[in-house]
Parts: structure tokens; C-alpha cells; sequence
């Protein structure tokens, strides 16, 4: 039997993983990607708690979850091809066309 | 024994291609350790006994939100970007804070259970998988009982997604 301990630090090593890619590539696909990591690490928090409690609330959560990451990743690749379109670039960095 | 090893197994799977995620320079590779990550992860919920939720997890998150990075990917010319420094100027810095985060929470279960009176709660043994036994059924019982306004504002969510994406990545509004 393993203690719910190990899966809160696999899911926070997920999760720190996911958070440096978000705050250091610069290509917004992986951009993304370190986001979908995000949700998966707190997918699987709700689903090790849902298992300790022995309490089905957790994984409804994790569905809900799943369906934000599903609307979230269609509408940004959205925004990726349709800013793509106008400037052809996908470095985060060079996107300034707000900065004054 | 075998649950040990499943577990231990899935997880380093895990965080090994998560890491391989944000340090790739080929996006193309990343969408695949990606895929890795995501179908280590439905191992860990077969592991905790969540049928349900691994079916979903292969479904939905490999067979659909990959396929539409992947498409993405092929949309969008990545050539020269693959050619220049795929780490902006705040690396060090934001990797620093992010692992300063993490120690937090690490302190946090370690007081955790120093605090709690006998056995922390993080300590605590899983409850008998067979609480949760007719998954399928109990996560569609609690779904349409429980749930049911929050599942109908997902699909409106859904829905909207939907429309946004179309319209986004349509040649004239």
C-alpha cells in the first residue's frame, strides 16, 4: 500500500516541472504543453485523494479539469494560428506589438 | 508488490519525460514525451483504481488534445525558431523561484506531519479499493445526481471553446 504522501510529491514534482517550463521556453506551443503538465499534476492529486477518502467527489473533479484543459488548448492553438498568421513568429518574446 | 512497482514505475516515467517535455529543442519531440508524460499518468490512475478517468485520460488528452498540438505544430513554420535560444533572459531566476515554491511545499507535508497528533493526515493508508468499485456507475451516478449544473456549464463551456477556436483560426472574420 503506498501512502498518499508519494503521490502529492510526484504530483508537486509534475507540477514545479511544468511551472519552470511556463516561466522559461520561449516557443508558446511548449508553452502549452508545460500547462497541460500543470493540470495533469493536480489531476493526479484529486484522484490519490479521492482514492485515500475512498470518495468519488475527487474524480468528478479531475473530469471537470480535463474538460477546462480540452477548452483552454483548443482556444490558445486558435490564438497561436490566427497571431501567427498576422506575424509570423512564435517566441513569446518577440509577441510585443502591445508594448509601447 | 506489484502495486509498488507499477506505481514506482509510472512515476519516474513521469516526471523523466515531463523534464524532457520543457527541454527539448524540436517541438515535435516535446509533443511526444509529452504523450509519454500523459499515458504515464493514466497508469497512475489504473493504479488508484480510477478505470474511468484512465480511459478518459487516453481518449481525450492522447487521442485529442495531442493530435491538435501535433496539427498545430505542422500549421505553424517552426524552422527558425527551432534555430534560436529556446530559453528566455529570466531562466535562472524563474527556475530558482519555482524551486524555492516547491521546497515551501515540501516544509509544508514535513510540519504537516510533525503537527498532526499520531498520524498525519498525508501519512494516512489509502481506503480499500473497493469503495470506489463500480467506477464507471458511481462517477455516472454522482455525475447526473450531484454534478448535474456543474456538466451542463462545462458543455456551455465546451460549446463556447468551440466557436472561439472556429473563429480564431478562420481566414476572415
Amino acid at each position: 500500500m503506498i501512502p498518499t504522501s508519494h503521490y502529492l510529491f510526484l504530483s508537486l514534482a509534475l507540477f514545479t516541472i511544468g511551472v519552470i517550463g511556463v516561466l522559461t521556453r520561449r516557443n508558446v506551443i511548449i508553452i502549452l504543453m508545460s500547462i497541460e503538465l500543470i493540470l495533469n499534476a493536480v489531476n493526479i492529486n484529486l484522484v490519490a485523494f479521492s482514492r485515500m477518502f475512498g470518495n468519488v467527489n475527487g474524480q468528478i473533479f479531475a473530469i471537470f479539469v480535463i474538460t477546462d484543459a480540452a477548452a483552454e488548448a483548443a482556444v490558445g492553438l486558435g490564438i497561436i494560428i490566427a497571431f501567427f498568421r498576422n506575424r509570423p513568429t512564435v517566441l513569446a518574446d518577440e509577441m510585443d506589438i502591445l508594448k509601447w | 508488490m506489484i502495486d509498488r512497482f507499477l506505481f514506482y514505475f509510472f512515476a519516474s516515467l513521469a516526471v523523466v519525460s515531463a523534464f524532457l517535455v520543457v527541454t527539448r529543442r524540436n517541438a515535435v519531440h516535446s509533443a511526444i514525451f509529452l504523450i509519454t508524460a500523459l499515458l504515464a499518468t493514466a497508469g497512475i490512475f489504473l493504479q488508484l483504481h480510477a478505470e474511468f478517468l484512465f480511459i478518459v485520460q487516453i481518449i481525450l488528452y492522447v487521442g485529442g488534445i495531442m493530435v491538435l498540438f501535433v496539427f498545430v505544430i505542422m500549421l505553424v513554420n517552426l524552422d527558425v525558431a527551432a534555430h534560436q535560444p529556446q530559453f528566455n533572459r529570466q531562466t535562472w531566476v524563474a527556475s530558482l523561484t519555482a524551486l524555492i515554491v516547491s521546497g515551501q511545499f515540501v516544509a509544508a507535508f514535513y510540519l504537516s506531519r510533525k503537527a498532526g497528533s499520531g498520524r498525519a493526515l498525508f501519512g494516512l493508508p489509502q481506503a480499500q479499493a473497493t469503495r470506489l468499485d463500480p467506477n464507471t456507475e458511481l462517477i455516472g451516478l454522482t455525475l447526473f445526481k450531484n454534478y448535474m449544473l456543474p456538466f451542463e456549464i462545462a458543455s456551455i463551456l465546451l460549446l463556447v471553446a468551440m466557436i472561439g477556436a472556429v473563429v480564431m483560426a478562420k481566414r476572415r472574420v
